[in-house]
Order: C-alpha cells, then sequence, then structure tokens
C-alpha cells in the first residue's frame, strides 16, 4: 500500500509538470494554431537561468529566500524569451504553418546546442532547500517534499489560468478566440495582443516546469526541457487541443500510468522503457476512440 | 447623399479562383442598399474584403473618404464597421451575455438598444449560444453587431435558413436598424429586399452589373430573371 501511495503521488508530480508545459502548448495551438515546438527552450532557459541565479545569488541567506528568488528569475527569463520569440519569429509566420514548424523545431535545436556549448552536456546539481530533498512519511510512505510542490505548483497554475480565462477580458478574447479567430477580429479586437500574452504565459508556465524539473530529478541538461517536451506533446494530443481541463486530466493520467507501469512491469520482468509504452499505447486508444482527445474543440480559424 | 463606403475596383483572389474581379460600387450614408447576386457570385467575398478577412489582391476601400484598403481588420471593425457574417458565427461554447461582452467596444455598449430590439435575449443570458436555434443565433450575431455605434453595418444573408415568422422578425429589426445606420445587405429574399432596400447593386461572375433603386430592379421581371435567376415575386 505504501508503494502504491509513493506511485500515485510521485505520479501526480509527474503529471503535475506535464500539465505545466501542455498547458501553454494546448492554449498556444487552441488561439493561435502554432504548435510551438520551441516550448522544450523555455522549460530549459527557466531550468538553466535558475541554475544560474542560484550560483549568482551565493552569499544570499536562507537558502530558501535565495532558492525563490532564483527561480522567479528564472521564470521571468521564460516568460520575456517566450514573448521576444512570439513578437520576433512566430508573428511574421502566422497561417504559414510549415515555416512555424521549421522555425519553432530549429529553435529548439539551437537552445538545446547553445546550452551544451555553454555549460557543457553534463548535469547540473540544482543546490535547493534541504525540506525539498526531505520526506515525509504518510501511510507509511516516504514521499519526497518537492512532490508536493510540483502538484501544488500545477493546482495554483489550473485554477489561475482557468480564473483568467474566466474572469477576465483577454480570458474571454482568448475563449472566442480558440473557437473563431477570424470572428474575433471582425469585432474590432486586435487578437495578436492576446496572441502574445498566451504565449508569454505559455512561457512562465514552461519555464516554471523548468524549475520544479530540476527539483524533481535534481539536476539540470540540456536536453530535459525536449525529453519533457514528448510528453507534453502527448497530453495535449489526449486532451484535447485548447482544452485545459482535458490537458489537466491527461496529465494525471500519463503521469500515474508512467510510475505504475514502470514499477509493476520491472516487477514482472519488463524493460525500462515500459513506461514510456504504455503510454503511447494510451495516446493510440485515445485517437483511436476519441481522435480530438478526451475534451478536444474543433477551432475555425479561416479568416 | 454622399458615398459613405467606395468600393473601387477591387480584386480578390482565393488560391487559384478570381473571386472579384474588379468590383466597384458606392454606398450612401443612410438606408439600406442590398448587395444581389446568384449564389458564387461573390457578394460574401465582397462583404468581407470590405472587412479585410479576404485580402484585396488590387484596389481601394474608402470609409467616409479614407482608405481602409490596408488596413487590419480590427483597424477597419474601429473605424465603425459592424459585420454579421453568413453563418452568424456565435461563439458556440460562450454564452450569449459573454457573446455580447466580447463585442464591447470603447466602453458605451448600447445595450438598451440590443433590447427593445431583441427583449428575449435577456432570458438566455447565461445559455451557451451554441445551443440556442439557428434564429436566436442570428439575434445574437445582429446584436453583436449593433451593441457598438457603428457607421456602416454589413450583414450577410441574415435570414438564410429561417422559418418565414423568424424571417419577417429579422426583417422588422433591420427596419429599425436603418433607421440608426447604413447598411449593407446581402440578402436572397427578394420580398425582404423590397421591404428595406433603397438602391441596389447586383453582382455577377465577379463583376459588378447593375446599380440603381431597388424598386426599379425588382419591379423588372426580365432584370430579375436575368441577374438573379427567380422571379421577383418572392415574399
Amino acid at each position: 500500500m505504501s508503494t502504491f501511495l509513493l506511485l500515485t503521488i510521485t505520479g501526480l508530480g509527474l503529471g503535475a509538470m506535464y500539465f505545466l508545459i501542455a498547458s501553454g502548448l494546448s492554449l498556444i495551438y487552441g488561439l493561435m494554431g502554432v504548435l510551438n515546438f520551441a516550448h522544450g527552450a523555455f522549460i530549459t532557459i527557466g531550468a538553466y537561468a535558475t541554475w544560474r541565479f542560484m550560483e549568482a545569488f551565493a552569499g544570499l541567506d536562507p537558502l530558501v529566500v535565495r532558492f525563490l528568488l532564483a527561480a522567479a528569475c528564472g521564470v521571468a527569463f521564460g516568460a520575456a524569451f517566450a514573448a521576444i520569440v512570439e513578437l520576433v519569429l512566430i508573428r511574421p509566420l502566422y497561417e504559414r504553418h510549415i515555416e512555424q514548424v521549421l522555425v519553432t523545431v530549429g529553435l529548439g535545436l539551437a537552445v538545446t546546442a547553445l546550452t551544451e556549448a555553454i555549460w557543457t552536456p553534463t548535469q547540473k546539481l540544482f543546490v535547493m532547500p534541504h525540506w525539498l530533498v526531505d520526506t515525509t512519511t504518510i501511510g507509511g510512505a516516504r514521499i519526497p517534499n518537492d512532490r508536493w510542490v510540483e502538484i501544488s505548483a500545477a493546482a495554483i497554475v489550473l485554477v489561475a489560468l482557468l480564473s483568467f480565462l474566466r474572469f477576465t477580458r483577454y480570458g474571454l478574447i482568448v475563449r472566442a478566440g480558440v473557437e473563431n479567430r477570424a470572428m474575433v477580429t471582425a469585432l474590432g479586437i486586435d487578437v495578436q495582443k492576446a496572441f502574445t500574452l498566451v504565449f508569454t504565459i505559455g512561457g512562465v508556465a514552461a519555464a516554471l516546469a523548468g524549475v520544479l524539473s530540476g527539483v524533481y530529478f535534481g539536476s539540470v541538461d540540456p536536453l530535459q526541457g525536449t525529453r519533457l517536451l514528448i510528453f507534453a506533446f502527448i497530453v495535449v494530443v489526449i486532451g484535447g487541443l485548447g482544452s485545459l481541463g482535458g490537458c489537466a486530466v491527461a496529465s494525471v493520467a500519463v503521469g500515474l500510468l508512467q510510475q505504475y507501469a514502470n514499477y509493476y512491469g520491472s516487477q514482472h520482468g519488463a524493460g525500462s522503457g515500459i513506461g514510456d509504452l504504455s503510454v503511447m499505447l494510451l495516446l493510440a486508444v485515445v485517437l483511436l476512440v476519441r481522435p480530438a482527445g478526451l475534451a478536444g474543440v474543433t477551432a475555425t480559424r479561416a479568416g | 447623399m454622399s458615398a459613405l463606403l467606395d468600393v473601387r475596383d477591387v480584386h480578390v483572389y482565393l488560391g487559384q479562383s478570381h473571386v472579384l474581379q474588379g468590383v466597384s460600387f458606392s454606398v450612401p450614408e443612410g438606408g439600406v442598399t442590398a448587395l444581389l447576386g446568384r449564389n458564387g457570385v461573390g457578394k460574401t467575398t465582397t462583404l468581407r474584403a470590405i472587412m479585410g478577412l479576404a485580402p484585396a489582391g488590387a484596389g481601394r476601400i474608402a470609409l467616409a473618404g479614407e482608405d481602409v484598403s490596408q488596413l487590419a481588420t480590427h483597424r477597419i471593425v474601429q473605424r465603425g464597421v459592424g459585420y454579421v457574417p453568413e453563418d452568424r458565427d456565435v461563439f458556440a461554447g460562450l454564452t450569449v451575455e459573454e457573446n455580447l461582452r466580447v463585442a464591447e467596444r470603447n466602453g458605451s455598449a448600447r445595450y438598451d438598444l440590443v433590447w427593445e430590439l431583441f427583449p428575449m435575449l435577456k432570458g438566455h443570458l447565461d445559455q451557451r449560444a451554441g445551443t440556442l436555434s439557428g434564429g436566436e443565433q442570428q439575434m445574437v450575431a445582429i446584436a453583436r453587431a449593433l451593441l457598438n455605434d457603428n457607421q456602416v453595418l454589413l450583414i450577410d444573408e441574415p435570414t438564410k435558413g429561417l422559418a418565414p415568422n423568424l424571417v419577417t422578425e429579422v426583417a422588422r429589426v433591420l427596419e429599425r436598424v436603418a433607421e440608426l445606420t447604413t447598411v449593407l445587405l446581402v440578402e436572397q429574399n427578394l420580398g425582404v429586399v423590397r421591404a428595406l432596400a433603397g438602391d441596389a447593386i447586383v453582382l455577377d461572375q465577379g463583376r459588378v452589373v447593375h446599380s440603381g433603386p431597388a424598386r426599379a430592379l425588382l419591379e423588372d421581371q426580365a432584370q430579375v430573371r436575368r441577374f438573379l435567376g427567380v422571379s421577383g415575386a418572392g415574399s
């Protein structure tokens, strides 16, 4: 029972990171029709900026303040980078989907290569407050404390995003734009401002995922963002493009499935890739049964 | 009357198709001008070109003397152009209230006018627009365009697919709208055109083939058959 509880909380922690990445991907695609393969770069920048600021703030005490400050800087860097990417690279390429894919794939590869060139491909240990590396015993299971932070962060981001979409004018514009972008402009709304905002929000969430991935794995490396991005794309497809609720459910499902399959599979002699394989099978089943995903919406972008 | 909207030699290409082939006409200030023609002659594309939604390959579109043909759609709308598209295009997942709220501009939304014309919408504010009937969705689409004080409204086939009693209701609303603003109306129902339009422009194969008083056109059965392919007895 304690193993099951540990797997569940760990799966939820992993799912929380997937949600933070996938929520931005989903909103960006839903509103703008952009498949952002550079999203992994936002994760990497958030993680590496946090790691670098931890070193830069070396004299700052206590450690928790130093970490929070470095994490805030990491998230700010990720957000700023996302906004610049939208303004400089994506904006000139609206409706040119092939070019968008090429540019975002290229940017993702470039950021990874640049990170390797500057800081080498080796893992960098993530310095963090002691409480985060400690465990809490619940029902006999020793749960790493960072899992609570990851789950809480994802829950807060989910509530914040839903509140933004439900209660603000820009949220209303985004929801309308996900359905029919051309009609939103035909109501006199500069939808490009909403594009920049959504891209930046996606950057914030992805950079936060980058920080938390450093905490979860205890280190950062140049390919961490890309590895997480693959599963985030799967989450987006399973959840349904443009749906935050679907994204949240799919994140939890993928995180839990990966953990359960890895553990129980290895108990029965399966190889280490059984968790990833299970996720691929889940994706195949969802695509066969519900091609639009669990809560997919059909957007109209003709215009 | 001076021309509020002036369309000069506008060409629109959609893929390989040369849909508008030098369309020129003027819409005078006040009243309703009907844009008529058989299916597929470019009426909807003309409205979309004015809105900046179908990029004009060549030509000039002027609103109150200002060239708007190079402006982004939202800038054109902000200069006072309202649009009710052919397929209504209400935001199905948003409530009626949200559909109206998203259309608000400049903090001067005319809800009094909307409630006067569409009192039934008040009872559906919390209902998702996608669950409304076709007639109710049309009311939301027109209400959305009326919420702001526009110089001209472009309305595309507002009675399409509606039951006869709703056609009468929409015509009554458009009559009231025409008292407040200039309307460029694409409409297949010639009874509605006869009741509302002062002028008529007829398109055929991407070109304007007739322009003049609507009543004179509709009373000439030969012209109606020739340009529109129907008898003029439609109600």
